[in-house]
């Protein structure tokens, strides 16, 4: 199963854990497993529109999904996805 | 005391106290500090601010930390310098250039790192850490030495090799990752949520330490006669530094320290890193990232955090976005120096070329008073100009080989 990293300000979803692991083939399925398994997080990452908050960056295997698929990114089951906030750097 | 009354979340305005937070632990927008205004403008007047130090920390009402002594290497108080050549040059009116070269390790960066690391002490940090593209981690090592932190500077590891050299002199950490500088943000990032003891300057202490650069627009006007300039030229990396010269001049209106003044704010990049003059061009809401290739690597962000929020400011000013060509970044630092005698780095190449292109598309006007934002010292990116300048000649000690070496004429 894949392994998300999460950040300091979802930790409060999982109960202080930094990392959990959920099944799932694509970007979008390991969100919608994480969010079954700790409600709350796809309040967090999604807007009204259903996209993902502009402030929230997921990297499968540290690449940027907005460079490969976005949401329908792959999801290999050694790898590791991160959500970062976007708001870092300059 | 600091004016500050909170931060508040720029996308959805959930507030928060001022504590060592950077995003809105909802919606993970960015937060500003907001202070009280008035009570400001009941405290600061133009001869406070000019009996001040000469540096960053005459405006403290406006910055959201205290004058910190022990953080505070002289950052700010740099020459604005009228440039007649230049402007000839370039069909321009009257034309400054903001020298910020001129500040302890050589970029704007000491006035945010000042900001920042003050803030991080007062909130109890002992470690000053950042992510960096060069010009910020020369300033992180240097303010942590002067202030007695340790200090973890993180940079992609084909830097140019004085920008390392600069670094690793002050002898704190400095770990060089093999990726670029977006990878090394993103590291940096997850560092922040595994090691919240550290002060990483432009993440968990950003919302305080981009603060700092307001002082751009503050010095400015204060050079100007207290008067906000027509329209502003600035580099675009991360999108902050811009954000805030357009938010300090409003600030200064708003305390009563100016007349109230539109302020077109102009934004310059390179075509190999160019996401918000791209977005700007093409019409978009927002940026798309792109992966860097420029020789300005101080500008090289590829997904910058306030891209969006600066095409906004330069939309809503009047202002525009452009991108120039490595080689024209090369003739941008030639012209400034052959014609006023300042050596800046890259990204002062990026902003003075840009500068050329939005005057010869009369973007910005002969009838404007100009500012261009020159941020960073040529020493620092010598590689890149020492291909195509060098000796005149190179003779024997004689007269004979010199005559016959050298045509100079006087005139």
């Amino acid at each position: 199963m894949p392994t998300v990293r999460i950040p300091t300000q979802l930790r409060t979803l999982t109960g202080g854990e930094g990392t959990t692991t959920v099944e799932g083939s694509t970007v979008s399925e390991v969100l919608k497993a994480l969010d079954a398994a700790h409600p709350g997080f796809a309040e967090r990452l999604y807007d009204e529109s259903g996209s993902l908050r502009r402030f929230v960056n997921v990297f499968v295997a540290d690449e940027d999904v907005r460079f490969l698929d976005g949401l329908a990114t792959p999801v290999p089951a050694d790898a590791t996805v991160s959500i970062v906030p976007a708001v870092a750097g300059g | 005391m600091t004016f500050v009354t909170g931060l508040t979340c720029r996308e959805c305005g959930r507030g928060y106290p001022a504590e060592a937070l950077h995003v809105c632990d909802f919606c993970f927008g960015p937060l500003e500090v907001a202070y009280d205004l008035d009570a400001v403008r009941a405290s600061i007047s133009r001869e406070v601010v000019e009996a001040g130090p000469r540096t960053i920390w005459r405006w403290a009402p406006l910055l959201p930390s205290t004058p910190p002594g022990a953080v505070d290497l002289g950052a700010g108080g740099t020459p604005l310098i009228r440039a007649e050549r230049l402007a000839a040059e370039l069909g321009l009116g009257e034309l400054w250039v903001k020298d910020d070269t001129r500040n302890p390790t050589g970029s704007f960066k000491d006035r945010v790192v000042s900001v920042g690391l003050a803030k991080a002490r007062e909130l109890g940090f002992k470690v000053a850490a950042c992510a960096s593209t060069g010009n910020l981690a020369n300033s992180v090592a240097a303010h942590a030495a002067r202030a007695g932190m340790r200090s973890i500077v993180f940079i992609p590891s084909d830097l140019e090799p004085a920008k390392i050299t600069t670094t690793a002199i002050y002898g704190g950490t400095l770990v060089a990752v093999r990726g670029s500088y977006d990878d090394v943000n993103r590291l940096c990032a997850e560092l922040t949520s595994e090691q919240p003891t550290w002060a990483f300057v432009n993440v968990n202490v950003r919302t305080y330490y981009a603060e700092g650069s307001k002082t751009l627009a503050f010095e400015v006007a204060q050079q100007l006669g207290w008067q906000a300039p027509d329209h502003v030229v600035v580099p675009v990396a991360s999108g902050s530094q811009l954000c805030k010269i357009d938010k300090g001049f409003r600030q200064l209106a708003q305390v009563g320290l100016i007349l109230e003044h539109p302020v077109r704010v102009s934004g310059a990049q390179a075509e190999g890193c160019s996401p918000v003059a791209t977005a700007f061009s093409h019409g978009w809401d927002t940026f798309k990232p792109q992966r860097p290739a420029t020789i300005a690597k101080s500008l090289a962000i590829g997904n910058p955090a306030d891209g969006t929020y600066a095409l906004d400011a330069v939309r809503r000013s009047g202002g525009a976005l452009a991108s120039v060509t490595d080689d024209e970044v090369v003739e941008g630092i030639r012209l400034l120096a052959r014609t006023e005698g300042i050596f800046a780095e890259t990204a002062g190449g990026v902003t003075i070329a840009t500068l050329a292109k939005l005057a010869a598309a009369g973007v910005v006007r002969s009838d404007e008073r100009v500012v261009a934002y020159v941020t960073g010292h040529g020493l620092k990116t010598v590689d890149a100009v020492s291909p195509v300048v060098g000796p005149t000649a190179t003779i024997d000690p004689t007269m004979e080989a010199f005559a016959e070496a050298v045509d100079f004429q006087e005139a």
